[in-house]
């Protein structure tokens, strides 16, 4: 499926950057025609995706495509190069942001959101700058657009203006700029001035001249400079950017902006300092045990939060520092894992947060204390919520089985018990807190002085919200049973391997 | 046959417009009279900093005396790059000056502003340009005087005494470098620069010569507002009119700066200064207090121009931070965020003016609801303060890009935490007002007012720095170059010490 195969590889990439800013400028355009701006909007999702999967097309048949914009610094440049790991991510941003706009259509209208104009254009921009994040060729490039990132969402965390807002948009942009000010900047000047590169390279760029102590100080600042991975303590922002619009928690802090911080973690312990020396940094540990302390501490967490929002946002905390896990173990299945879950998760927890939209378009609820029998009057939101809450989970035969299961497999064969047995923990605190709202909304009747809802008043969200729920439903399933396109992707991944070691 | 005359044109072009400003008397005539010399000393200057890349170190003989008997224009890197910055915000100040200064400053004295503006200007070219110690002196009070007289033309009373606190402070400064040079020549005979270096060295170690640095270290000191030498500065820069307050923060301290670098690499040699004298571990605290008791200063403020006086204060530490690194890359850092601050703060007080101009005041409560009102002017303070902070892709990331390089270079990784930790700072400080502007409602200061957008001439010159703040983040070809080439001159001598060792 390659419809751009005429055009140089090189151009692919510039034009996935510079096809959404071009759609921005559109929707800025046709700011007064809502229909026009959001028919804009879906079709330059869908130019974008059509791009990706030719980048993926190319990335499959071993094309190289690099590119270079300017040189910020005598050599260092902003440049871009295609490597496996990127092209999975661009593939789930680009191929969720379509559905998110659709849903977005809906949610933003039934909800009479105001300045949606500036809601499309912030989107569109910071889809311009995930893509860049996934293809950029070194740490510079990929800290400039990080930093963008946080910049362009930051109108759509404060997008409703309210106090609350407005506190959230605070603790969002502190959090985030001060990590990455602070420490991440740190990280990459001393890979700078130590190593001498910051190019994303095969087995990593330092070498045993290095001292220890310097590489072990760059990996932890690393971990909690990479703010946007929400490693405990620099998780808060999370759950404050929750009061922006749902269709922006969805994509966002569900699938872009998180998926951005631990997608950049498994970039820099991929290709900066290598899976394959990662047993030998004595810090390597610590900050293992502090992501596993994250799954477990945040799924305790989020069981308190009678918020449904907030309960997910703590639920992605929790299931971002699997990620961590996984590219910590110093475990090329674990590191598989990991990966895959930036995709698995990405769908699961898209589904959550728009059945969240649309539980709170349609029965104006955001208290999962009051979405008991629910399920009577949107039993397809309800459905959808309990499917992805399976694949959260990790039951068959939903989509993040396999990346738990590849997690696990990487644990035993890194020889840490400990982390399978946090990892079965957390998904039983999973089940905990995710389960009970889908079955208290069709089996239970409210008490007391709620309402009750019954089969006749059935009103589901609007129908362009309904049909984004449905196709993320289904793709939790359907990557459950056709998993493979992702897994050959992710073994063209440098020292990552489905695989066990010592088997052919 | 002119071409030659070029590196002396900065000095002597407003040095001659400045008394004809008044002499025109017109307020209009004047202005444009000012602006033009100011550009053409400005192409001038661009067009010499290309020459000394080309061709290195530029001497011209003023009056045909050959040095080091008369006085030498020796213009190098280092001081074309500024001089270009100079003289370029000069223009820039000017332009914007026509609207800013019709309400801050009483009309009968328009001309006067002018030709104080000019001669400020001659001083600071001056500076820039000689290669004479004693005259450099002479610049130096040429501008310093020029610069009370400017701060004083406020409509606000106030600017009185902080014109007077500048003044007394000001003048210590001159009298204590005036005594240093004076004991250098007292011990060498010579006041050319080049022929100083020469016999200090021979001297090594004298007492005058020790009790001359001093001097002169602490008198600079005072001029660029080094912590704690600071206090005269925010008054100053809070009550001047603002385009006064936009030409000498991102000027007058940076130049007086130059001085510093000058006096310790080219006179004395960062060899005296640094290894015998260890003023590294002096100027290095001091900078670092700076950057942190000024930042936090600037962070409680109400008062927005006193918000960016602070700030400047503390960025000026970020400069000597650099000088206090001894290397050619913590040299170089700091010769870049000279350059680059006056990009960014020049922007700043420049939309502050703007403010003060549509509201007639700046307080941070007249800024509530300027994001609506005022939306390019707003824009443009929103990208220079980013620039302050230091985002990517503007010139802020670049100088401090390189400051913390040079602190890693040398292991220094409490210092590269602590510069990166300033930055959070300055988020605060510059938080603070894009959050009034953006997100509060007007208060009672602006409420019900028609608050228009800042008229054209403002706007331009203010987007100018604004554009340029963005260029020279992503192509920083020309300043890295510039920074380079002149860092590496200065440290010549010390590299030359340690290759020996």
């Amino acid at each position: 499926m390659n419809i751009w195969s005429t055009l140089d590889p090189a151009q692919l990439i510039n034009l996935t950057i510079v096809v959404p800013l071009i759609g921005a400028a559109f929707i800025a355009l046709f700011s007064q025609q809502p229909n026009l701006r959001e028919g804009v909007s879906i079709i330059t999702a869908v130019v974008l995706f059509t791009l990706v999967l030719a980048v993926t097309d190319n990335t499959f048949s071993k094309l190289s495509m690099e590119t270079t914009w300017v040189a910020l610094f005598p050599g260092l440049e902003i440049a871009y190069s295609v490597e496996p790991l990127g092209v999975l991510f661009a593939l789930v941003a680009s191929f969720l942001w379509i559905i998110t706009t659709i849903y977005s259509i809906g949610y933003m209208r039934g909800h009479n959101e105001e300045n949606q104009t500036r809601f499309f254009f912030c989107f569109a921009l910071s889809i311009s700058t995930v893509m860049a994040i996934c293809f950029s060729a070194n740490l510079l490039t990929l800290f400039i657009f990080y930093e963008l990132l946080t910049l362009s969402t930051y109108p759509l965390v404060t997008h409703a203006g309210t106090k609350e807002a407005k506190h959230g948009g605070r603790v969002y942009l502190g959090v985030l700029l001060s990590t990455s000010i602070v420490l991440f900047l740190l990280a990459i000047l001393g890979t700078w001035v130590s190593a001498g590169t910051l190019n994303f390279t095969p087995g990593g760029v330092f070498t045993q001249a290095h001292s220890d102590s310097l590489v072990a100080l760059l990996l932890v600042l690393f971990c909690y400079g990479i703010g946007k991975a929400a490693l405990m303590p620099f998780h808060r922002w999370l759950p404050a950017a929750m009061v922006a619009p749902t269709p922006a928690s969805s994509l966002l802090h569900a699938v872009a902006v998180v998926k951005a911080g631990v997608f950049s973690i498994l970039k820099v312990v991929i290709y900066i300092f290598g899976i394959d020396n990662l047993s030998d940094i004595a810090t390597t540990d610590v900050m293992l045990y502090i992501g596993t302390a994250t799954v477990l501490l945040s799924s305790c967490v989020a069981m308190t939060k009678d918020s449904l929002k907030a309960r997910l946002a703590y639920s992605t905390v929790s299931q971002l520092s699997y990620i961590v896990v996984g590219a910590l173990l110093a475990s090329s299945v674990a590191a598989a894992g990991a990966s895959l879950h930036i995709a698995t998760h990405a769908v699961g927890k898209i589904t959550l947060f728009f059945c969240a939209g649309a539980i709170m378009v349609a029965a104006h609820k955001k208290n999962i204390s009051e979405m008991v029998g629910l399920g009577r009057k949107m039993p397809i939101t309800m459905i959808a919520f309990a499917i992805a809450a399976l694949s959260i989970i990790g039951l068959p035969p939903m989509a993040g089985t396999w990346s738990k299961w590849y997690l696990m497999v990487g644990a035993v064969e890194a020889d840490k018990m400990i982390i399978v047995v946090v990892l079965t923990i957390s998904s039983l605190l999973n089940v905990a807190y995710l389960l009970p709202i889908p079955i208290k909304a069709f089996f239970n009747t409210p008490s007391g002085d709620q309402p009750a809802w019954s089969w006749s008043e059935t009103k589901e969200a609007p129908l362009p919200s309904l049909i984004a729920i449905v196709v993320t439903t289904t793709a939790c399933l359907w990557l459950f049973f056709y998993p493979q396109p992702l897994i050959d992707l992710i073994n063209l991944i440098p020292d990552v391997s489905t695989e066990l070691k010592g088997r052919p | 046959m002119f071409a030659q005359h070029l590196p002396v044109l900065p000095i002597i072009l407003p040095l001659m417009a400045a008394p004809l400003c008044i002499l025109l008397g017109r307020s209009h005539l004047a202005w444009l009279l000012a602006t033009l010399v100011s550009a053409l000393s400005f192409v001038i200057s661009v067009d010499v900093l290309l020459t000394t890349l080309e061709q290195g170190v530029l001497s011209y003989a003023i009056g045909g005396w050959q040095p080091p008997w008369g006085i030498e224009i020796r213009i190098d890197t280092a001081s074309a790059m500024i001089l270009s910055a100079v003289t370029g915000i000069s223009t820039l100040v000017l332009v914007y000056a026509k609207e800013s200064i019709a309400k801050e400053v009483d009309p009968s004295q328009h001309t006067l502003f002018y030709t104080a503006h000019l001669l400020c200007l001659t001083g600071l070219s001056g500076i820039l340009s000689t290669g004479d110690a004693f005259n450099l002196f002479v610049f130096l009070e040429i501008s310093s005087l020029a610069t009370y007289t400017l701060v004083s033309l406020g409509s606000d009373k106030r600017c009185l005494t902080a014109a007077f606190r500048y003044l007394v402070m000001g003048t210590i400064g001159a009298t204590f470098i005036l005594i240093g040079v004076g004991m250098l020549y007292m011990k060498t005979g010579t006041l050319n620069m080049i022929d100083l270096a020469d016999r200090i060295a021979e001297f090594n170690g004298n007492r005058t010569l020790k009790t001359g640095l001093a001097f002169i270290l602490v008198g600079v000191s005072i001029k660029l507002a080094l912590f704690p030498l600071h206090m005269w500065l925010p008054p100053a820069y809070t009550h001047a009119p603002s385009a006064v307050s936009a030409f000498l923060a991102s000027t007058a301290t940076k130049v007086a700066v130059y001085v510093m670098v000058r006096f310790i690499f080219t006179i004395y040699g960062a060899e005296f200064v640094f290894h015998t004298m260890s003023m590294d571990i002096l100027l290095l605290a001091l900078a670092i207090v700076a950057i942190f008791k000024c930042s936090f200063m600037a962070t409680v403020q109400s008062n927005v121009k006193t918000v960016l006086a602070y700030s400047s204060v503390a960025q000026i530490g970020y400069m000597i931070l650099g000088i206090s690194l001894v290397s050619s890359v913590g040299l170089m850092a700091g010769l870049l965020h000279i350059f680059n601050h006056a990009l960014m703060k020049g922007a700043l007080f420049m939309a502050v003016g703007a403010v003060l101009l549509r509201t007639g005041s700046v307080d941070i409560k007249a800024f509530q609801g300027l994001g609506k009102q005022m939306p390019l002017t707003m824009a443009a303070f929103t990208i220079a303060g980013l620039s302050i902070i230091g985002v990517p892709l503007t010139a802020g990331f670049v100088s401090k890009w390189y400051l913390v390089t040079a602190a890693l270079e040398q292991q220094q990784w409490v210092i590269a935490m602590l510069v990166l930790l300033g930055s959070l700072l300055a988020i605060i400080y510059i938080g603070r007002i894009l959050e009034a502007a953006y997100f509060k409602e007007p208060s009672e200061l602006t409420a019900g007012k028609d608050i228009k957008e800042a008229p054209m001439l403002m706007l331009v010159p203010m987007w100018v720095l604004v554009i340029a703040n963005i260029y020279f983040g992503i192509d920083t070809s020309l300043t890295l170059s510039a920074a380079d080439t002149a860092a590496q001159l200065l440290t010549q001598s010390m590299t030359e010490i340690e290759a020996a060792q």
